[in-house]
C-alpha cells in the first residue's frame, strides 16, 4: 500500500511541483503583497501592513480610468457579441450549401495573433498625415467627416476597441452556439412545424430554452474574458495605454508591476485582487440568475 | 378524411459520397386510405415506412407522385397547413414545458379567426388529456413521467388541435413489453372514439396485426401487400410477406410438385393439380400441422414445449430451410415422447407455395 | 374547388417566404464573412505594396498592380523577425512537449492509480481551475526575477508548463478506458508505465492531439508573460516582436513592411488550423477559451 501511494505521488510530482511554485504559492503570496505597504522589490522591505495599497489604487486616476474603460467594454461587448453570435449561428444552422466554408472563415480570428491582427485594425482605423485610412474613406462615402479612431476622441477609441474585441471573441461564441444548435433534436422542430408554429415562436419557445445553458455559459465566460481584456487594447493603442487613456484593469496591473510606471508589486497585487473580486461577484450573480432562468 | 397516395416516390441522394447514385426510399406507392380507419405501415427497418409517414405529414416532399387529403392536393403544402397530428418515436415533448403547456402548444399557434381564448385552450387541453387519461399529470415536466405517460402526452398534443389525420411513428417501440400491450389497446380505443384517420408505422407485426383495420407491408421502398390483417396473414402474396407475419414464424421447406402432387423430400403431402411442375418453396404456418399417426410428413422429434394453452412440437426435417420445424397443436392430441419420428397431416389452407427464385405465390 | 385556389395561395406564399428568408440569411452570412476576411485581405494587400506606393495613396486603393516582395525581405533583414520566429518556435515546441509529459503523468495518476486522499486532492486540484492567471502573474514575475531567469527560455517556459484544465481533459478521457484492459495488462505482467505508453496513449491520441494544438495556439499568441519577462530583443517572441516593430521598428513608420511581418507571423497558425480544421474546432468547443 505504501509503495503504491509513493508511486502515485511520483507520477503527480512534476505537475504538483509546477502548480505549487507557479500557482498555489503565488496565490497566497499575492494576498500578502497586497497588504504590505510600500513594498520595494529591490530591497525586499516594506513599511507596514494594512489596507493602504487598496486605498492608493482606488484613488489612482489611472486605475479609475482603467475601471471605467473595462466596465464600458464589458457592458458593450458581452451582450452585443453574444447576440451577434446567436444571429450568425442561427443563420448558419439554417443553410446547407457553403456552411463548412462559412464556419471555417468565421473561425479564423480565433487562430490569429491578437497583437498582429490588431495592427491591421489600427491602420484601417488610423488617420495620419498621409492618409485618412480606409474606415474614414468609407465614412466619407456616407458624407461623414473623418475621425481619428486611434488617437482621437474617447468614444471613437472605445468604438474601435469594442469592435476589435467582438471580432476576436466571436469565433468561439459562434462555434459553441452552432454546436449547441446542432445538438437540439430535430424532432422538436418537426413537431413544432407540424403544429404550425411560426418561425419566430419556434425560436423563442423552443430553440432559446433548449440552448439557454450554453448561452449562459457564454455570457459567464464572456464576462470573465472581457474583464481581463488587455492585449486587444495594446494591439490598437500601443503599450503605453495610460497615456492614450485606454488602459484596462489588467493593463493597470501589469503597468504597476513592470513597465513605464512600474515596480510596485503591492499596488499591482491590490489591483489584481480587486479585479478578481469583481469577476467573482459578477460570476456569482450570473450563476444565481441562470439557476432561475435556465431550464432543466 | 380519406388519404390518397398516387405513385408516391421519394429518392434521397446517396450517403456514400463516392458513388453519386440515389437511394429510393419509397417507390411508386399508390394507395387509398379510407376515412376513419386505422392503418399500419409494416416492414423491417429501412423499408421506407417512416419516409412514407414523413411524406404524408409534409416534413419531406416527394420526388414524384401526389398526395390528396380528401379531394385536396396537398403534395406541395407545408406541414403546418395540412392539419395533421404527428406523434414521434421519441415523443419530442418539449422538456422545458409542463404537460399542460406541451399539450396547449399547438393551440397557441392558431391565429386570426381561429385564435382561441385562454379558457378555451385550457378546456381543450384538459379534454385531450382526459381522452388519454393523464389529466392528473398536467403540472409535471416530461422528465418526471414514465415512458407510457410521455407517450400519452404526445398523443394528446397531437390530438388537441383536432387534426384531420393522425400519424404515429413507431408509437410503441420505446415502451416495455407489458406497457406495449396496454398502450396499443389504448391507441385503438382513442382512434375508435375520435374516428380520425390514423396511420402508424411499426416494425412489429404483432402490433400491426392486433389493432389495424388495414396493414401495408413494405420492403425496400416497395409495397408488398395491402389488406386487412387476417386477409394478409391468410393469403400472403409472396414469400417475404409470409415470412414477415406470424409468430412463431412460418416454417419453410424445399419441396417440389410432381405429377400434380406436392412433395417434401419423399413425403407426398397432397394433390396440387393447378401448380406447375418443379421445385417450390413450401411454407407451412405452425398451426397448419395436425398430429396424426398416419400423416404424410415425417419429422424427427426433438422436444416438446408447453406454453400455457399451446403445445409446440420442435422437430427436424432434412428439407427444412431452418434447423427446426415448429408446430403448434392442441393439447388434446397426445404424443408418444419415446418415438423418434413424429408424423403430421397438414391443413391445406395453412400451406403456401412460392416460386423458388422470385418468391411469388403459386396457387395450387 | 374553392379550397384548391386557397392551397395554391398558401403554397406560393410559403415559397416566397422561404426565398426571402434565404436571401436575408445569406446576405448576413456573407456580410460577416467579409468583415472577418477583410483585415486579412488588407494585410496581405498592404504587404505587397511598395513603401512609396503606399504612402502616396491618400485614398487607399483596394488592389495593387505592381506587387512587390521587397517588404518581406525588409521584414527579415531590417528587424530580427527570423529571430522572433525562431524564439517562438522553440518556446512553443518545448512548452508543448513538457506540458504533454507532465499532463500525461498527472492524468494517469488521477485516472488509473489508487492512492490515499485521491478524491480530496483531485477536488482541490479542480478548484485551481478557477484561479485567473492575472492573479498569479505578479508573484511569478518576482519569483523568476529573483531566480535570475529573466531573458532566458527557462523563465519563459516554466510557468506555462502545467495546466489544470488539460490534465482534467486528459483524465476524463483516460477514465473512459475500461478497467478490464488494465487488469488484463497487469495479469500479463505489464508495468504501469508500459501500459500507459502502449495502451492508454494510443487510445487517447485524439485528445492528446487536441491538447497539443490548443497549447500551440496559446503559446504562439502569448503576449503578457513574455512581455514581462523579456526586455532583451534576443528573447522576444512574435507578439512582443510585433509590438517592438510597431514602436521602434523600421526607423520610420513603414507600414507595408510591418504588414509583411504580420503576414509572416499569422501564417503558421492559419496553416495549422486549415490542416487540422476539425480537430482544432472540436478541441476549442470542448473547452478552449482564448488566453
Amino acid at each position: 500500500m505504501e509503495k503504491r501511494n509513493m508511486k502515485a505521488w511520483l507520477y503527480l510530482l512534476p505537475a504538483f511541483l509546477f502548480l505549487g511554485v507557479f500557482m498555489i504559492y503565488p496565490l497566497i503570496d499575492v494576498l500578502v503583497y497586497s497588504f504590505e505597504e510600500g513594498y520595494n522589490s529591490a530591497s525586499q522591505t516594506f513599511f507596514g501592513t494594512g489596507g493602504y495599497n487598496y486605498s492608493y489604487v482606488l484613488h489612482d486616476p489611472y486605475f479609475l480610468q482603467a475601471l471605467k474603460n473595462t466596465f464600458l467594454l464589458v457592458i458593450i461587448t458581452v451582450p452585443l457579441s453574444t447576440a451577434l453570435a446567436l444571429l450568425i449561428s442561427v443563420g448558419l444552422s439554417s443553410i446547407k450549401p457553403l456552411r463548412d466554408l462559412f464556419q471555417t472563415i468565421y473561425f479564423l480570428p480565433y487562430v490569429t495573433n491578437t497583437l498582429a491582427v490588431g495592427l491591421v485594425f489600427m491602420i484601417l482605423f488610423k488617420k495620419t498625415a498621409y492618409s485618412d485610412g480606409l474606415v474614414n474613406l468609407v465614412l466619407h462615402w456616407f458624407g461623414s467627416p473623418s475621425v481619428d479612431f486611434i488617437e482621437g476622441p474617447y468614444w471613437a477609441k472605445m468604438f474601435v476597441l469594442c469592435f476589435y474585441t467582438i471580432w476576436v471573441v466571436l469565433p468561439f461564441k459562434i462555434l459553441i452556439l452552432t454546436s449547441a444548435l446542432a445538438s437540439v433534436n430535430q424532432d422538436y422542430y418537426n413537431a413544432a412545424r407540424v403544429d404550425g408554429t411560426r418561425r419566430g415562436r419556434i425560436f423563442c419557445r423552443i430553440t432559446l430554452p433548449m440552448i439557454s445553458p450554453m448561452i449562459f455559459y457564454l455570457v459567464i465566460t464572456g464576462f470573465i474574458g472581457a474583464f481581463k481584456a488587455y492585449s486587444d487594447a495594446v494591439a490598437l493603442f500601443g503599450t503605453d495605454l495610460n497615456a492614450s487613456g485606454m488602459n484596462t484593469i489588467v493593463g493597470y496591473v501589469y503597468d504597476m508591476l513592470y513597465g513605464d510606471s512600474g515596480g510596485y508589486p503591492s499596488y499591482a497585487s491590490a489591483a489584481a485582487i480587486i479585479l478578481f473580486s469583481i469577476v467573482l461577484t459578477i460570476t456569482c450573480i450570473n450563476l444565481l440568475v441562470s439557476k432561475k432562468h435556465v431550464h432543466y | 378524411m380519406k388519404i390518397v397516395l398516387q405513385h408516391l416516390t421519394k429518392k434521397f441522394p446517396s450517403r456514400n459520397k463516392k458513388s453519386r447514385g440515389e437511394v429510393t426510399a419509397v417507390n411508386d406507392f399508390t394507395f387509398e386510405i379510407p376515412d376513419g380507419k386505422l392503418v399500419g405501415l409494416l416492414g423491417p427497418s429501412g423499408c421506407g415506412k417512416s419516409t412514407t409517414l414523413n411524406l404524408i405529414c409534409g416534413l419531406l416532399s416527394p420526388t414524384e407522385g401526389k398526395i390528396f387529403f380528401g379531394d385536396d392536393d396537398v403534395t406541395k403544402l407545408p406541414p403546418e397547413n395540412r392539419g395533421v397530428g404527428l406523434v414521434f418515436q421519441n415523443y419530442a415533448l418539449y422538456p422545458h414545458l409542463t404537460v399542460s403547456k406541451n399539450i396547449m402548444f399547438p393551440l397557441e399557434n392558431l391565429k386570426g379567426a381561429a385564435k382561441l381564448s385562454k379558457e378555451e385552450m385550457n378546456r381543450r387541453a384538459l379534454e385531450a388529456a382526459k381522452l388519454v387519461q393523464i389529466e392528473g399529470l398536467m403540472d409535471r415536466k416530461p422528465k418526471e413521467l414514465s415512458g407510457g405517460q410521455q407517450q400519452r402526452v404526445a398523443i394528446a398534443r397531437a390530438l388537441v388541435k383536432m387534426p384531420r389525420v393522425l400519424l404515429l411513428d413507431e408509437p410503441l417501440s420505446n415502451l416495455d413489453a407489458r406497457l406495449r400491450l396496454q398502450t396499443r389497446e389504448e391507441i385503438r380505443r382513442i382512434q375508435r372514439e375520435t374516428q380520425i384517420t390514423t396511420v402508424f408505422v411499426t416494425h412489429d407485426q404483432d402490433e400491426a396485426m392486433s389493432i389495424s383495420d388495414l396493414i401495408v407491408v413494405m420492403k425496400d421502398g416497395i409495397v408488398q401487400q395491402i389488406g386487412a390483417p387476417q386477409e394478409v396473414y391468410d393469403n400472403p402474396v409472396n414469400l417475404f410477406v409470409a415470412k414477415f407475419l406470424g409468430t412463431p414464424p412460418i416454417n419453410l421447406f424445399d419441396g417440389r410438385v410432381e405429377k400434380g402432387m406436392l412433395y417434401i423430400g419423399n413425403d407426398a403431402l397432397f394433390a396440387a393439380p393447378n401448380a406447375p411442375e418443379g421445385a417450390v418453396t413450401v411454407a407451412i404456418r405452425p398451426e397448419g400441422f395436425i398430429l396424426k399417426e398416419d400423416g404424410p410428413l415425417h419429422c424427427a422429434l426433438v422436444r416438446l414445449e408447453v406454453m400455457g394453452r399451446d403445445v409446440s412440437i420442435v422437430s427436424t426435417n432434412a428439407c427444412s430451410e431452418s434447423e427446426n420445424v415448429r408446430s403448434i397443436i392442441n393439447t388434446e392430441n397426445t404424443l408418444d415422447l419415446n418415438s423418434k419420428i413424429v408424423r403430421f397431416a397438414l391443413k391445406p389452407q395453412k400451406v403456401f407455395l412460392f416460386h423458388k427464385e422470385t418468391g411469388e405465390r403459386i396457387l395450387f | 374547388m374553392q379550397s384548391h385556389t386557397d392551397y395554391q395561395k398558401i403554397e406560393k406564399s410559403a415559397r416566397t417566404r422561404k426565398i426571402i428568408r434565404n436571401v436575408f440569411v445569406y446576405t448576413m452570412l456573407v456580410f460577416w464573412a467579409l468583415m472577418v476576411l477583410f483585415p486579412f485581405y488588407w494585410m496581405v494587400l498592404t504587404s505587397l505594396k511598395s513603401y512609396g506606393t503606399y504612402n502616396a495613396e491618400y485614398i487607399p486603393k483596394f488592389f495593387t498592380l505592381s506587387p512587390t516582395l521587397q517588404n518581406y525581405a525588409d521584414a527579415f533583414t531590417t528587424v530580427p523577425l527570423g529571430r522572433y520566429l525562431a524564439n517562438t518556435l522553440v518556446f512553443t515546441i518545448v512548452t508543448t512537449v513538457l506540458m504533454l509529459f507532465v499532463t500525461t503523468l498527472a492524468a494517469f495518476a488521477f485516472a488509473r492509480l489508487e492512492f490515499r486522499g485521491k478524491n480530496l486532492v483531485f477536488t482541490l486540484f479542480l478548484a485551481l481551475m478557477m484561479i485567473p492567471n492575472e492573479l498569479v502573474v505578479i508573484t511569478n514575475f518576482v519569483t523568476v526575477t529573483n531566480a535570475d531567469l529573466r531573458n532566458t527560455f527557462t523563465g519563459l517556459i516554466l510557468p506555462s508548463v502545467a495546466s489544470v484544465f488539460y490534465i482534467y481533459l486528459l483524465r476524463e478521457n483516460f477514465a473512459q478506458i475500461p478497467d478490464e484492459l488494465y487488469y488484463a495488462a497487469k495479469v500479463d505482467g505489464t508495468s504501469d508505465l508500459r501500459y500507459l505508453r502502449r495502451v492508454m496513449l494510443p487510445i487517447c491520441r485524439p485528445t492528446l492531439i487536441t491538447i497539443a494544438i490548443l497549447k500551440i495556439i496559446e503559446c504562439w499568441n502569448s503576449y503578457v508573460w513574455p512581455r514581462l519577462i523579456t526586455d532583451d530583443p534576443d528573447y522576444y517572441l512574435v507578439s512582443n516582436g510585433i509590438q517592438e516593430i510597431r514602436e521602434n521598428g523600421f526607423g520610420r513608420e513603414n507600414i507595408p513592411a510591418m504588414m509583411a511581418a504580420v503576414v509572416v507571423i499569422s501564417l503558421p497558425l492559419i496553416a495549422l488550423f486549415l490542416i487540422f480544421r476539425r480537430k482544432v474546432m472540436e478541441g476549442v468547443s470542448r473547452g478552449g477559451m482564448k488566453g
